[in-house]
C-alpha cells in the first residue's frame, strides 16, 4: 500500500527545555485509519500540527504522497490535501454552514453560495452526513459543528484528514456516527489519523495504532494483533521509581462525602456523571483520568464555582465535633464565612488562582482581603506572608510587588500553592499542580503536599503523570468519561491497571 | 508556541507583546510622543499662520503661566476635567466602559440647579448645600446605575448604552432650561439676587472651592482604589472574572456598586461646575469634558495623580491655544486640533510600551 | 394630510444625513472596529466639501454644477477617509484602544472643521456656496405637478437622498452576497477563524474602516451643502448628528437595509415636536420640544436592551467589535 504521509526523524522543541517530539518516524497509508495513541503531553498533537502547517519541525522531513513537502502554513497543508480538525472549531458563529464553507475560498472560483451548497450537499450525501447546510453555527450541536469541519475539509479536497480527539465532546451515539463517516472515507481511499487515548475506539475503528510516549515514537501495531493491555503497556511504559516520600495515613477521618454528583456542560454533555466518593484526612487522594474527563468540574463543584444537577450532595465534616455541612449551593464566600478551610489550587493558575497584574503581596490576600471590619485592606499580614512564602519556597522574583505574571511558571505555582497552604486547609484540592514545572519545583510541591497530609489535611491531587500518582497518592480514583471507573490503592496498583481504567469504561462503571 | 512558526518565514518586523516595560522607557516613549505632537502642531501652526512656532509656543505658555489670574483659570478648568477623570477611574479599572460621563455630569448639574431654584430661598445655606450635594450625587449615580444594571442582568453592551444616555440627559437638561428661562432669551445665572447656592468666594474665587474639593478627591480616589477592599475587588474583577469568582467576589454587585460610585462622582462634578463655576445650567455644562476625561482616565491607567498631570497637559494646551487665538486673531478651535494631535501621538505611543518590535536578523537573541 | 406631507418632507432629508453616517459606521463596525469618531468624520467631510466648493466658487465667476458636485464630493470623501486612516493606523497597526481613539478623532475633526471654518467665515456669521447648493439640491423639474403627492414625497429631493437609499441596498448586497462581504463579516465576528481560513485580517479592516469613514463623511457633506442650504456656520449640530448616526447603527442592528426606514423614522421622531399639534392633535408646551428629541436615543436604548435580553445572535454587535486583533494571542 502506498504511503500518504511519511515522517522521517522529526524532532521539535519548544524553547530549550521542552522536547515535544524526538526523532519520530512513522507513516500513514492511503485508505487507512491510523490511531495515534498516547498520554497527555506525549506529543501527539504537536506532531500532527507539523503536518497541518501550524508548526514547522526543527529536524527531519515530511513526505506527502512520496514527495518531500514543505508545509509552512495551514494553506500549504490544504494545497497538499491535508486537513486537520482541531479540538476548538474554527467556525464563525452567526454564519450558516454554507457561509462557513465559503469563507476564505480561493479568489479564482466564482462566488456562488448556491453552487457551494450544491457541492457540499453532494459531499454530505456521499458520506451520509446529517447536516443542514443552511443552519447557523450557534444553533448546531458540537457534533454537527464537527461534522461541518469535516465537510469543510472534504470540500477543499482533503485526502488526508487528521482529527484531534474528536470523540472527547461527543455522546456515544454521535461517536458511532462519526466512525461510520470515517469508515466511508477509508472506503474512498482517503487517509484518516485519529488522535486519541481511548482504547476502545482504537480497537474498534483503526487499522493500525501508532504509539507515542513522552515525545518519542514507541511503535506501530496492527490493530488485529493488538490487545488493550499491550497498547496500555506501550502507552504508559515501564514504571519509573520517583522516590517520592510517602508516609502511612494516620487516623483517617472522613472530611468530604460526595454523593451522586452530576454536571452537564453548556453544550449538553454530561461532564460528571453520578460521582460518589469520600475523602479522608491524612491521606492524598489521587484523581487520575485523561484530562477533560470531569476533573475540573469536580473540583470546582466542591469549591462552589460550578452549578451541579439536582440530587447531588457534597458534605463536609469539620474537624472536632460539629456536624456535617452541605457545601452544595454555597458560594466560595459563604464557604469561607462558614469557617470551612478549603484550599484550592486550580488548573488555570493566572486565569483563576492568581491575579497576574498584581504582586505577591496582593495575591496573598485574594481570598482573605475582606477579613475584618475595616473599610481598608490590611496588607501587613499578606506582606509578611508573601515574604514567608518567598523565603520558604524559594520563589525567584525581583520583589514581592512584582506582578506575578512576570514570574516563571514554577514560581507562579509556588506563590499559588504557598498561599493555599498558608490558609491552614482542612481540605486541599490541587489540579495539575506540577504541570509544566521542572523536576526540582515538582519535588518541592510533592513535599509540600506530603507535609500537609502528615498534618492531617485531606489532600486531593488531580494529576496526569501516572508515575507520580502511583508514588504520591494513597488512593487513586480513576475518572473515565465523567464516570467514576474505580478506586485503587496507590501502593498496590500498577501503571497498566490505572491506564486501563483511564481509557476503558468498565461495564456498568461506577462500582468502586 | 508562536516562536516556532517564525523560524520559518521570518517577516521583516515581528510584533511581540511585552510584559511591562521598565519605567524609564515608559517615560521616554511618552516624552517622545509629546515632543512629536508639538513638532506636528508647530508645523501646523506655521503652515496656517506663517508665524514662528517657537514664539507661538511662548505665547501659548503664557496662556497658563502668564499671570496669576490665568493660572487660576487654568486650575479651574483642570479640576473640572480631573474630577470627571477621577469619576471614571474606578469604572475603567474594572474594564467597564463608561462613555456616559457627559450625561452623568449633566444630571448632577441639573439636580444642583433645580435645588438652587426650588429651595434657594427657603433653606438655610448649610442645609441648602447639603441638599444640593446629595441630590447631585444621587442624580449622577442613577445615570450610572441604569446601564450597569442592564449589563449585570443581561450583559447589555455598556459602551453603547452609556453613550446613548448622554443624549437623553442633554435633552432633559435642554427641556428644563427652557422651562427655567421662561420668556428670557437665555438662562442667566441662577438666583442672581440672593446668590443662594453659589459657592462663597474662597481665597478670592468661588471656584477655589472646586479646586480644593477635587484635590481632596484626587487623594481619596487614589486611596480608595489602592487601599480599600472595594478597590481591591475592582482590580480583581477588571483583571479576570474567573479569578474574582474564585476569590468569592460578587461580580455583578461590584459592577453595579462601582458604577454607582462612578456616576456619583460625575454628579459631584456637575455640582461643582454649577455651584462653583457657572452658577447656571445649560446643555454645555459638561462641555465635552466628559469625553475628554475618558481619554485622560485611559491614558493615566487609572492613577489619579497621573490624571492630574495629563489633565494639566491638556488644559495647558487648550488655554495656550486660546491665547494664540486672541494674540494672532485666530480662533479657539485651534485648541481642539492641538489636543487631538497630542492625543493621537500619546495613544499611538502606547504601542511601543505594550509591544516590542523584533526586526529580522535579531531573532537568535530573542527566541529562547 | 398636508401636515403629514410636510412632516415627511422634513424627515427624509434629516434621515439622509444620519443614514450616510450610520451606513459608514456599519461598514466599519462589520470589520470589528468601533469608531466613535463618526461625529468628527462628519465634520471633516462636511467641511472639506464646503471649503472646496467655496474656493471653486470664489475662483470662477460661473461655476459649473457638475464640477461643484465633483469637487465637493471628492474633497469630502478624501478628508473623511483621511480621518478613517488615522483611526485605522492607530487602532489596527498600533492597536490603540478604539473607544479612546474614536473620541480623540471626534475632538480633532470638530476642531479642524471649525478652526478652518472660522477662517473662511472671516468675521461673518455664515458663509455660503449658492451654486453648489443649487447643484446638490437640484430636483427633477415638474415632478410635483406631474406626479402629485407621490412626486412631492418621493421625487422631490437632491440626488444624495436617492444615493443614500441606493448605497444601503448596495451595502446590503455587498455584505450578504459577495465573497469580500462574507470575509469582512467573518473578520468582524471572529478574526482568528478568518485568519485561519486564509483571510488577511488587516487587509479587510483597513479598507472597511476607511471606506466606512468616507461614507460617513458624505452625511456631513449632505448636511452642509443640501440640508443647510450650502451655508457654513460654526455649529455643534454636526456632532449631535454624528452620535445619532451611531445610535442608528445600533437601532438597525447592523443591517444596512434597516437604515433606510430607521433613518426616516429617526427623522420623523426628530421633527415630531413640530407636527404633534397639527398631525396628531396633541398639544404640548414649547419647552417639551427638546424632550421629544430624545426619543430616538431612548428607542435605541430599548433596542439595545431588548437585543441583549433576547440574545438573538443576528441582532448582536459583531462579536469582536472594539477588540484589536493580535495574531500571536491565539
Amino acid at each position: 500500500m502506498e504511503n500518504a504521509i511519511e515522517l522521517r526523524h522529526i524532532t521539535k522543541t519548544f524553547g530549550k527545555k521542552v522536547t515535544a517530539n524526538k526523532d519520530v518516524s512513522l507513516e500513514v497509508r492511503k485508505g487507512e485509519i491510523l490511531s495515534l495513541l498516547g498520554e497527555n503531553g506525549s506529543g501527539k498533537t504537536t506532531l500532527m500540527n507539523m503536518i497541518a502547517g501550524i508548526y514547522y519541525p526543527d529536524e527531519g522531513e515530511i513526505l506527502v504522497n512520496g514527495q518531500p513537502a514543505e508545509i509552512r502554513s495551514p494553506k500549504d497543508a490544504f494545497d497538499l490535501g491535508i486537513a486537520m480538525i482541531h479540538q476548538h472549531f474554527k467556525l464563525v458563529d452567526v454564519f450558516t454552514a454554507v457561509e462557513n464553507i465559503a469563507l476564505g475560498l480561493e479568489k479564482g472560483q466564482k462566488y456562488d453560495l448556491k453552487e457551494i451548497r450544491k457541492k457540499a450537499g453532494e459531499i454530505c450525501r456521499k458520506y451520509h452526513f446529517d447536516l443542514n447546510l443552511d443552519q447557523k453555527i450557534y444553533e448546531m450541536s458540537v457534533s454537527q459543528k464537527q461534522t461541518l469541519e469535516i465537510v469543510k475539509a472534504l470540500f477543499r479536497g482533503a485526502d488526508i484528514l487528521i482529527l484531534d480527539e474528536p470523540t472527547a465532546v461527543l455522546t456515544p451515539q454521535e461517536t458511532e456516527k462519526l466512525f461510520d463517516v470515517l469508515r466511508n472515507m477509508r472506503k474512498d481511499n482517503k487517509s484518516v489519523v485519529l488522535i486519541t487515548h481511548k482504547l476502545r475506539e482504537v480497537m474498534e475503528i483503526s487499522n493500525r495504532v501508532a504509539i507515542l510516549r513522552k515525545g518519542e515514537y514507541v511503535g506501530t501495531v496492527e490493530t488485529k494483533d493488538a490487545t488493550e493491555s499491550l497498547l496500555t503497556e506501550m502507552m504508559v511504559g515501564q514504571k519509573v521509581e520517583l522516590n517520592i516520600r510517602r508516609s502511612t495515613p494516620e487516623n483517617p477521618l472522613k472530611r468530604l462525602e460526595i454523593r451522586n454528583l452530576s454536571v452537564t456542560s453548556r453544550e449538553g454533555i454530561k461532564v460528571l456523571d453520578n460521582i460518589s466518593f469520600d475523602v479522608y484526612s491524612g491521606e492524598i487522594l489521587g484523581i487520575a483520568g485523561i484530562s477533560g474527563n470531569g476533573q475540573k468540574e469536580l473540583l470546582e463543584a466542591v469549591a462552589g464555582l460550578q452549578t451541579v444537577e439536582e440530587g447531588g450532595s457534597i458534605k463536609y465534616y469539620p474537624e472536632g465535633r460539629g456536624g456535617a455541612m452541605q457545601l452544595l449551593g454555597m458560594t466560595p464566600r459563604k464557604i469561607r464565612d462558614a469557617g470551612i478551610h478549603l484550599s484550592f489550587v486550580p488548573e488555570d493558575r493566572l486565569g483563576m488562582g492568581l491575579v497576574g497584574s498584581m504582586g505577591m503581596t496582593d495575591n496573598m490576600m485574594l481570598k482573605s482581603y475582606d477579613s475584618g471590619k475595616s473599610f481598608l485592606t490590611d496588607r501587613k499580614g499578606p506582606r509578611e506572608l508573601a515574604e514567608k512564602v518567598k523565603e520558604e519556597l524559594g520563589v525567584v522574583t525581583p520583589g514581592i510587588n512584582t506582578p506575578v505574571s512576570r514570574l516563571s511558571g514554577g514560581n507562579v505555582q509556588k506563590v499559588l500553592v504557598g498561599r493555599e497552604i498558608a490558609a491552614n486547609p482542612v481540605v486541599l484540592m490541587t489540579a495539575y499542580a506540577v504541570r509544566g514545572l521542572d523536576i526540582n519545583t515538582s519535588y518541592t510541591i510533592y513535599n509540600l503536599l506530603n507535609e500537609q497530609k502528615e498534618r492531617g489535611v485531606a489532600v486531593i491531587y488531580v494529576g496526569e503523570d501516572l508515575d507520580v500518582l502511583l508514588d504520591l497518592c494513597d488512593r487513586i480514583l480513576v475518572l473515565c468519561g465523567g464516570k467514576e471507573n474505580g478506586v485503587l490503592d496507590g501502593r498496590a496498583a500498577t501503571k497498566e491497571q490505572v491506564g486501563l481504567l483511564m481509557t476503558n469504561l468498565k461495564k456498568g462503571g461506577g462500582e468502586a | 508556541m508562536s516562536q516556532a512558526r517564525t523560524e520559518v518565514r521570518e517577516p521583516l518586523v515581528r510584533i511581540v507583546k511585552r510584559d511591562g516595560a521598565p519605567l524609564r522607557s515608559k517615560v521616554l516613549v511618552r516624552v517622545i510622543a509629546i515632543l512629536l505632537a508639538l513638532v506636528i502642531d508647530a508645523i501646523f501652526i506655521y503652515s496656517v499662520t506663517g508665524l514662528n512656532p517657537l514664539s507661538v509656543y511662548q505665547v501659548m505658555f503664557g496662556g497658563t503661566f502668564g499671570n496669576g489670574v490665568r493660572f487660576s483659570w487654568a486650575m479651574r478648568d483642570l479640576v473640572t476635567l480631573l474630577c470627571i477623570g477621577i469619576a471614571l477611574a474606578p469604572a475603567f479599572k474594572m474594564r467597564f466602559w463608561n462613555i456616559g460621563a457627559e450625561g452623568q455630569v449633566l444630571m448632577g448639574g441639573l439636580a444642583t440647579a433645580l435645588v438652587m431654584v426650588a429651595c434657594g430661598n427657603t433653606l438655610p445655606t448649610p442645609v441648602l448645600f447639603l441638599v444640593m450635594f446629595v441630590t447631585s450625587i444621587a442624580a449622577g449615580a442613577v445615570w450610572g446605575f441604569v446601564p450597569a444594571y442592564f449589563r449585570a442582568k443581561w450583559g447589555t453592551n455598556e459602551t453603547l448604552f452609556t453613550l446613548m444616555m448622554n443624549y437623553v440627559a442633554t435633552s432633559i437638561v435642554a427641556c428644563i432650561v427652557n422651562i427655567l428661562r421662561g420668556q428670557a432669551s437665555s438662562l442667566g445665572k441662577l438666583n442672581m439676587g440672593t446668590q443662594a447656592g453659589w459657592f462663597p468666594a474662597f481665597l478670592g474665587q468661588r471656584y477655589n472651592i472646586n479646586i480644593l474639593v477635587v484635590a481632596i478627591l484626587t487623594v481619596l480616589m487614589f486611596l480608595y482604589l489602592k487601599y480599600s477592599k472595594h478597590g481591591y475587588e475592582i482590580s480583581v474583577v477588571g483583571e479576570s472574572e474567573n479569578t474574582a469568582r474564585y476569590a468569592g467576589i460578587n461580580v455583578k454587585w461590584v459592577r453595579i456598586r462601582t458604577m454607582l460610585i462612578s456616576g456619583a462622582v460625575c454628579g459631584l462634578a456637575g455640582f461643582l461646575i454649577v455651584a462653583g463655576r457657572d452658577q447656571t445650567i445649560s446643555t454645555n455644562t459638561a462641555g465635552g469634558q466628559g469625553f475628554t476625561a475618558i481619554i485622560v482616565a485611559w491614558l493615566a491607567k487609572f492613577n489619579t495623580f497621573y490624571m492630574a498631570l495629563i489633565s494639566f497637559l491638556l488644559i495647558f494646551l487648550s488655554r495656550g491655544a486660546s491665547e494664540i487665538a486672541s494674540a494672532y486673531s485666530l480662533n479657539d478651535y485651534a485648541s481642539d486640533i492641538i489636543t487631538g494631535v497630542i492625543l493621537f501621538c500619546i495613544l499611538g505611543s502606547e504601542f511601543f510600551i505594550n509591544f516590542r518590535l523584533i526586526f529580522r536578523g535579531k531573532r537568535q537573541k530573542e527566541v529562547k | 394630510m398636508e401636515n403629514l406631507i410636510a412632516w415627511i418632507l422634513r424627515a427624509i432629508p434629516f434621515g439622509t444625513i444620519i443614514m450616510f453616517g450610520a451606513m459608514g459606521e456599519t461598514m466599519t463596525e462589520k470589520s470589528g472596529n468601533l469608531n466613535l469618531g463618526v461625529p468628527g468624520i462628519m465634520y471633516l467631510g462636511g467641511f472639506a466639501g464646503f471649503a472646496s466648493a467655496y474656493f471653486y466658487e470664489t475662483a470662477t465667476p460661473d461655476p459649473v454644477p457638475a464640477l461643484c458636485i465633483l469637487i465637493a464630493l471628492t474633497a469630502c470623501i478624501a478628508a473623511s477617509m483621511l480621518g478613517g486612516l488615522i483611526f485605522s493606523f492607530l487602532t489596527i497597526t498600533l492597536r490603540a484602544n478604539q473607544n479612546v481613539t474614536g473620541l480623540a478623532l471626534t475632538i480633532f475633526g470638530k476642531g479642524v472643521a471649525n478652526f478652518f471654518g472660522v477662517m473662511i467665515l472671516d468675521g461673518a456669521t455664515y458663509s455660503a456656496v449658492p451654486s453648489t447648493y443649487a447643484a446638490f439640491s437640484a430636483k427633477l423639474p415638474g415632478v410635483t405637478q406631474t406626479f402629485g403627492v407621490f412626486g412631492r414625497l418621493v421625487l422631490n429631493y437632491g440626488f444624495l437622498v436617492y444615493a443614500a437609499v441606493l448605497l444601503a441596498v448596495i451595502l446590503h448586497l455587498f455584505l450578504k452576497k459577495t465573497r469580500t462581504g462574507l470575509n469582512l463579516r467573518a473578520v468582524g465576528e471572529n478574526p482568528g477563524t478568518a485568519d485561519a481560513a486564509g483571510v488577511r485580517v488587516i487587509r479587510y479592516k483597513y479598507p472597511a474602516t476607511c471606506i466606512g469613514a468616507g461614507i460617513s463623511g458624505i452625511g456631513g457633506l449632505y448636511y452642509v451643502l443640501d440640508y443647510s442650504q450650502g451655508i457654513w456656520a460654526t455649529t455643534s449640530q454636526i456632532e449631535a448628528l454624528g452620535w445619532l448616526a451611531v445610535a442608528l447603527v445600533i437601532f438597525t442592528t447592523w443591517k444596512p437595509l434597516n437604515a433606510i426606514w430607521g433613518a426616516y423614522l429617526f427623522g420623523m421622531l426628530y421633527w415630531l415636536y413640530m407636527f404633534l399639534p397639527d398631525v396628531l392633535g396633541i398639544h404640548v408646551a414649547s419647552y417639551m420640544t427638546d424632550l421629544i428629541q430624545m426619543v430616538p436615543y431612548v428607542v435605541t436604548i430599548l433596542v439595545l436592551i431588548v437585543a441583549s435580553f433576547r440574545k438573538k445572535k443576528e441582532n448582536q454587535p459583531p462579536a469582536s467589535l472594539g477588540l484589536s486583533y493580535f495574531r500571536e494571542e491565539r
